[in-house]
């Protein structure tokens, strides 16, 4: 199972520049909205077409712009889930998968296929229900049955969750990880959220700008975002410019403060990241005196911001988040980070070679 | 009373209804996914029937179609003449009518969700399948709303119907053109009664509109 892209758009003044290597599981494409992860789905289900480049997916050709293929999405065997499921509005639950099944010539085959996965999906009840009576984590299963009865070679999902509220959305993720590896299908799911793409998905990609900044392990490129947006898209809070001062040290200024590193620095880092959980007043390494301005409770954790004794003034505060049970009742004058802890960050690379749209133009 | 002028408006505003039906879609379809400068451009030539005086679009006609002119001339090789005849009034109304239905269609065809036809195309559905049972159902609102407009545009169009086929009695008269040689010729309670049959007309062609939407809304369409 593969899925190879290699493709470039130009829309406007944006340009999409997606490399993609995907070899099996599930694989999350993370950025924040408009950074081109809908439009690399898009070219790849056939619904938009790329400038130039090539899309092979299981060693067919889907798309070739220099061998003039360009397979119609209904020749691909795509399939796409939409942000909105795109269920036809004007049939029921039961027409919908059966659209799924246009391929499937045998009439009882076909209603026989619909029975068993509207019953996989627990909607036997709901199968003659139109769209707009069903609540939203219905509407996702019967899109995600119409979309799995049609038997594609790779699943595309779209945002799958962000139209479900809070707790339907865990449910959700769930009950989509189960079916998912039930049916054992590759996957490309498009998301702005981490903890989807971090619970979800095996594989890692990092998209901003229409580029794909890292590509990996996800749970290497938590533990090592690598870039400032990596690092931000994986959701890390305190970021500063750095500059290298030892093997194993680097200076920031913004912060008033030196601090020591698990990984050796590389000469071009140019700044570091540090999560707001890892903060802790008990670590005797990287310990500064800190200055607390607010602090904020949520249900279960409290958020507090504070400054380096230090820090320049223009530099804004840090987080420091800490479980409500663990937070301390006289507030500690030092806090400190394990080495291993700071992220070091790096310019932003292109994770391929870098965009050739007009190399030959 | 002579009955003659209510089958012949009824016919005539049926007819140009079912041709203005697939022009109108077909041009809007198409219209809808064309770049904006073209589109600009053929959203004028499209709607212009509607903005000009009738008597105009009858002048056109007429120096279409008129019986001394090239098309006219060779229509009636095969004894096609529309110039005085019934199905002239045909030409007339379709052309008359054309822009409602054109310009309901397109508003309906542009809010239209995409993302339906591209999960059907994704799904191995074939384009037309996709156009007829999944994007017209969706629009069937505008469009519907579009029919009726152009239905009873059609049926109260005078003034490019007297131009291109006249006013022959038992021939060529409609519902508009009678009431008005009535009223000519002074026979008001005459007058009176043929627009009492026209409003009825209209009032049963809403009546319908009316419960056709509301038996599909029942129905769970949106």
């Amino acid at each position: 199972m593969s899925l190879s892209v290699h493709i470039r758009k130009k829309m406007g003044n944006f340009q999409l520049c997606a490399d993609l290597e995907h070899s099996g599981g599930i694989t999350g494409i993370l950025g924040a909205s408009g950074c081109g992860k809908s439009m690399t789905l898009k070219c790849i289900a056939g619904i938009e077409k790329p400038d130039e480049g090539q899309i092979l997916l299981n060693g067919r050709i889907l798309f070739d712009s220099e061998k003039k293929i360009n397979l119609r999405p209904q020749e691909r065997r795509v399939g796409y889930l939409f942000q909105n499921y795109a269920l036809f509005p004007n049939m029921t639950v039961e027409q919908n998968v059966l659209c799924g099944l246009c391929r499937e010539k045998d009439r009882q085959q076909r209603r026989r296929k619909m029975l068993e996965a509207v019953e996989v999906m627990e909607l036997t009840e709901q199968r003659k229900l139109y769209p707009h009576q069903l609540s939203g984590g219905q509407q996702q299963r019967a899109a995600l049955a119409r979309m799995l009865v049609s038997e594609p070679e790779l699943l595309l999902l779209d945002e799958p969750f962000s139209a479900l509220d809070a707790y339907l959305r865990e449910q959700m993720q769930t009950q989509v990880r189960r079916i998912l590896e039930q049916f054992g299908k590759d996957v490309l799911l498009v998301s702005h959220s981490r903890d989807e793409v971090y619970y979800l998905c095996g594989h890692l990609a990092v998209m901003d700008h229409g580029n794909i900044l890292t590509m990996g392990d996800t749970k290497d490129i938590f533990a090592d975002p690598g870039s400032r947006t990596a690092a931000i898209l994986t959701g890390c809070k305190n970021l500063a410019s750095a500059r290298k001062t030892g093997e194993y040290e680097v200076e920031v200024p913004e912060w008033g403060i030196r601090l020591k590193t698990g990984k050796q620095v590389g000469d071009s880092v140019c700044g570091v990241g540090i999560r707001a959980h890892y903060f802790n007043p008990k670590t005797r390494e990287n310990q500064f005196p800190v200055v607390y301005s607010v602090s904020r409770d949520e249900p279960f954790e409290s958020r507090i911001l504070f400054r380096y004794a230090g820090q320049s003034e223009a530099s804004p505060d840090l987080w420091w988040r800490i479980p409500k049970e663990r937070k301390p009742q006289q507030m500690p004058e030092k806090l400190g980070i394990a080495p291993g802890n700071v992220f070091l960050l790096y310019p932003e690379r292109q994770y391929f070679a870098p965009c050739m749209i007009h190399a030959h133009s | 009373m002579d009955w003659y002028p209510l089958w012949n408006s009824l016919r005539i505003a049926a007819f140009s209804c079912i041709i203005v039906f697939f022009i109108g879609i077909f041009a809007a379809y198409y219209v809808a996914k064309l770049p904006r400068a073209v589109k600009g451009i053929l959203d004028v030539v499209f709607t212009l029937p509607m903005v000009l005086p009738p008597t105009v679009c009858g002048y056109f006609l007429l120096v279409l179609l008129g019986p001394k002119r090239p098309l006219g001339m060779f229509l009636s090789r095969w004894g096609i003449q529309f110039a005085m005849t019934w199905y002239g009034g045909i030409a007339a109304s379709a052309v008359v009518a054309f822009p409602l239905m054109y310009r309901t269609a397109r508003g309906a065809f542009e809010s239209f969700d995409s993302a339906l036809a591209y999960s059907g195309q994704t799904l191995g559905l074939s384009n037309t399948y996709i156009f007829w049972r999944i994007r017209m159902p969706a629009c069937r609102q505008g469009i519907l709303a579009g029919m009726v407009l152009a239905f009873a545009r059609a049926l109260g169009e005078y003034g490019a119907t007297s131009m291109l086929i006249g006013y022959v009695p038992g021939r060529t008269a409609t519902i508009s053109t009678t009431v008005y040689q009535l009223w000519r010729t002074n026979n008001d309670a005459e007058a009176f009664r043929w627009v009492m049959v026209n409003i009825a007309i209209s009032a049963v062609i809403l009546l319908i509109v009316n419960m056709l939407e509301s038996r599909n809304r029942k129905a769970g369409g949106v």
